[in-house]
């Protein structure tokens, strides 16, 4: 099997839904001849041809405008925002479109498009190169969120979701595209939307983590001491729909959770998973529910690594949960 | 309200004379001596030109070096637009404000902004005024009226717009200049800007920097109008298409839009043809898609040597004078660079300031959290 990167993953399984797929059209700024900024659609073109790959003019709004009504008409476009901080000139018509067509229209206009867009920190990118606005779509009913965080997950996740009926935004953690590597199957294989995945078995605290915080988690886990505490880590995958059992699951064995999550802390996805496991499990937690996230700022260039959740503050975070 | 210099809003073929390139400085850096006369810059001000156009050259060849060393996390040029940022800039008056896109930092230090502060925001260190929130090439001063830019492309134009309603609101003698680049005339925001400013006559300038590339995606697949300077036409509004190497032509067009924007005339776009030298960024590597034999042929247009050799016959300057100012500038870079380099990052509690006009207690607390476990201030982290 070859070991693959995130990239990598991505550009597979497109590539394998195109050529199974003739409904499935790549567009974006940049993802044609250069193969995008990050690569991810790299060789695509030469493959497809630039009817089914194409650069756009530079308007994300277009993108996605222009995505929907192909989608409407039974196409599925895969368009690429370049990075998740440029989604917003698109914001209206994700949320009061593409969101909303099957409901208004009672199913008789499906919409189907999966937006991919990489996101996160850590790469030394300031504030428009680094945010993570899951949060603001996970709100939006209508949506699928889904967020892998190694190449066989993009891989698997990013097929489904193209061959699912629902329009998906498919956040890929740009922190870890090239430095998150694995086996990564060829051809044709699917990650059902909506499953989480155990990390890491344990009985000590439930940590709930998705994307590139996976990884800060597992450092926290394997270098920083958390292991002692036996902690038992879930890598959520798909926010929406949410395994809500796994996480209920996990909780119920634990009694003590930790959910680590890089953006902004206050109605982050985290308070989410919070609030789910207060009105479902209260009664089985022996210790306060604990956030580790970002902080409730703008994303800052030089001191982002203070800003992220460090494996130290998760660490601490596993420790005075399994302690209290 | 009448305006004494008429902006007449033309319609556009495809062969209206008015569409060729307004030019003054040719390619040898030959020009009319009466056309260079009538622009009234004396031999200090043409001189001052010429420095602002060459620090910009002479920034981004040390920039970039020290980026590919890793001393600084990310560069941008501005390589071969020099004219268009000088020339635009030098018409404006003091109280003028420029809301820019991402190459006019050269406006930026041109109309006031000290190199080392420039310097401290490309190291994001604790002299930064902006306390290393933004990422390099990213500058904003209030002294120099440039307002702090962003990275997100076309949303500054709308800003513009309503700066220049507030000013003339306001009765402030002065006007604002909107930059973009090719790509942005493709966004939303782009074409809310010049419809508002359309509508409302206000003061302001619309300058197009057409380099041709919107990182790798050519000029034509942002719009099939014949040139960037038709959109005007649908907004209403007078528009000059320029040479945009050629710093005098940039100086002239620009004169003329801000006297008109002065006079009650309302807004004007400009179209300033150019060409993007280098990559887009020092993240990016255009041998991937472009052909660079044109980019090659671009050389001969340098917006540079077209000055130098005016200079030359003027009597201005020399060559032997050209590389005297050249290595003096590149000093100054590098010593400004070498002394912010030993200027720490910014402390902690910059995290939370600026958020709101005053931190309030969640962002406390938020910090407080941190303080225990943090790495700082242990002195400056590298950069890259
Ligand atoms: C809204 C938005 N979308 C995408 C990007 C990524 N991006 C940065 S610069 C750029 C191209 C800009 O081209 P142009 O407007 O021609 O300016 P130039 O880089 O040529 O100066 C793109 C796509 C961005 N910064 N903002
Ligand atoms: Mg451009």
């Amino acid at each position: 099997m070859p070991v693959w990167n995130i990239i990598q993953a991505v550009n597979d399984a497109l590539r394998v839904e195109m050529r199974r797929d003739p409904r499935v059209v790549v567009m974006g700024e940049d993802v044609g001849k250069f193969g995008g900024v990050f690569r991810a659609t790299s060789g695509l073109q030469e493959e497809f041809g630039v009817e089914r790959v194409f650069d756009t003019p530079l308007s994300e709004g277009g993108i996605i405008g222009t995505a929907i009504g192909m989608a409407l008409y039974g196409l599925r476009p895969v368009p690429e925002i370049q990075f998740a901080d440029f989604i917003f000139p698109a914001f209206d018509q994700i949320v009061n479109e593409l969101a909303k067509f099957r409901y208004r229209s009672g199913g008789e206009y499906p919409c189907k498009v999966v937006i991919r867009t990489p996101y996160g920190g850590g790469i030394r990118g300031g504030h428009y190169h680094s945010q993570s606005p899951e949060a603001y779509f996970a709100h939006t009913p209508g949506l699928k969120v889904v967020i892998p965080s190694n190449p066989y997950d993009a891989k698997g996740l990013l097929i489904a979701a193209i061959r699912d009926e629902d329009p998906v935004l498919f956040l890929e953690p740009k922190r870890v595209y090239r430095a998150a590597r694995g086996e990564v199957p060829e051809g044709d294989y699917t990650v059902p939307l909506g499953q989480a995945k155990v990390v890491r078995e344990g009985q000590g605290v439930t940590v709930l983590c998705y994307g590139a915080m996976v990884h800060t988690v597992m450092e926290a886990v394997d270098k920083q001491g958390a292991a002692e505490y036996d902690p038992e880590v879930i890598d959520l995958r798909t926010l929406v729909p949410l395994d809500t059992e796994a996480v209920l699951g996990s909780v119920r064995k634990t009694g003590r959770v930790v959910i680590v999550y890089e953006a902004p802390k206050t109605c982050g996805y985290g308070a989410e998973l919070a609030a789910l496991i207060a009105e479902k499990a209260l009664l089985h937690l022996e210790a306060p529910i604990a956030r580790v996230a970002g902080l409730d700022t703008p994303f800052p260039y030089t001191l982002e690594l203070e800003y992220l959740p460090s494996p130290e503050r998760i660490a601490r975070a596993i420790a005075n949960t399994a302690r209290f | 309200m009448s305006c004494p210099i008429p902006g007449e809003v033309r319609p556009l073929a495809e062969d209206d004379p008015a569409l060729q390139l307004r030019q003054i400085l040719n390619e040898e850096g030959e020009a009319d001596a009466g056309a260079v006369a009538a622009l009234g810059l004396g031999r200090q001000e043409l001189l001052r030109l010429y420095r602002g156009m060459l620090l910009i050259r002479v920034m981004d060849e040390r920039l970039m070096s020290l980026q590919r060393q890793g001393r600084i996390g990310f560069y941008g040029e501005a390589r071969g637009q020099e004219a268009t940022i000088i020339g635009t800039a030098a018409a404006l008056g003091e109280r003028d404000y420029i809301v820019p896109a991402l190459r006019e930092a050269g406006a930026a230090i041109f109309r006031g902004l000290p190199l080392r502060l420039y310097i401290a925001q490309i190291l994001g260190n604790a002299n930064d005024v902006c306390k290393g929130h933004q990422m390099p090439c990213h500058p904003g001063t209030r002294a120099a009226r440039y307002v702090t830019m962003s990275s997100c492309v076309g949303t500054q134009l709308p800003h513009a717009t309503g700066m220049a309603y507030a000013m003339r609101l306001t009765g402030d003698e002065a006007i604002v200049v909107g930059y973009l680049g090719d790509g942005a005339t493709a966004q939303a925001d782009f074409h809310v800007a010049l419809n508002f400013a359309g509508v409302w006559r206000v003061p302001v300038v619309f300058v197009c920097q057409n380099n041709q590339w919107a990182i790798s995606t050519p000029v034509t697949l942002q719009s099939a109008a014949p040139t960037l300077a038709h959109r005007a036409v649908a907004y209403g509004m007078p528009w000059a298409r320029v040479d945009g190497n050629d710093v005098l032509a940039c100086y002239a067009v620009m004169r003329e839009a801000r006297m008109r924007a002065l006079a009650g005339g309302g807004p004007t776009f400009i179209e300033a043809l150019t060409y993007r030298m280098g990559a887009h960024s020092s993240s990016d590597d255009p041998s991937r898609y472009r052909d660079e034999s044109v980019t090659e042929a671009w050389r001969s247009k340098d917006p540079l040597r077209r000055v130098e050799r005016l200079l030359e016959r003027m009597g201005i300057l020399d060559a032997a004078g050209v590389a005297a100012l050249r290595a003096s500038l590149d000093d100054e870079v590098r010593e400004t660079v070498a002394a912010e380099e030993q200027v720490g990052p910014p402390p902690l509690r910059s995290l939370v300031e600026d958020v709101f006009h005053a931190v309030p207690p969640h962002l406390e607390e938020q910090l407080a959290e941190l303080l225990p476990l943090s790495r700082q201030p242990v002195g400056a982290r590298t950069h890259g």
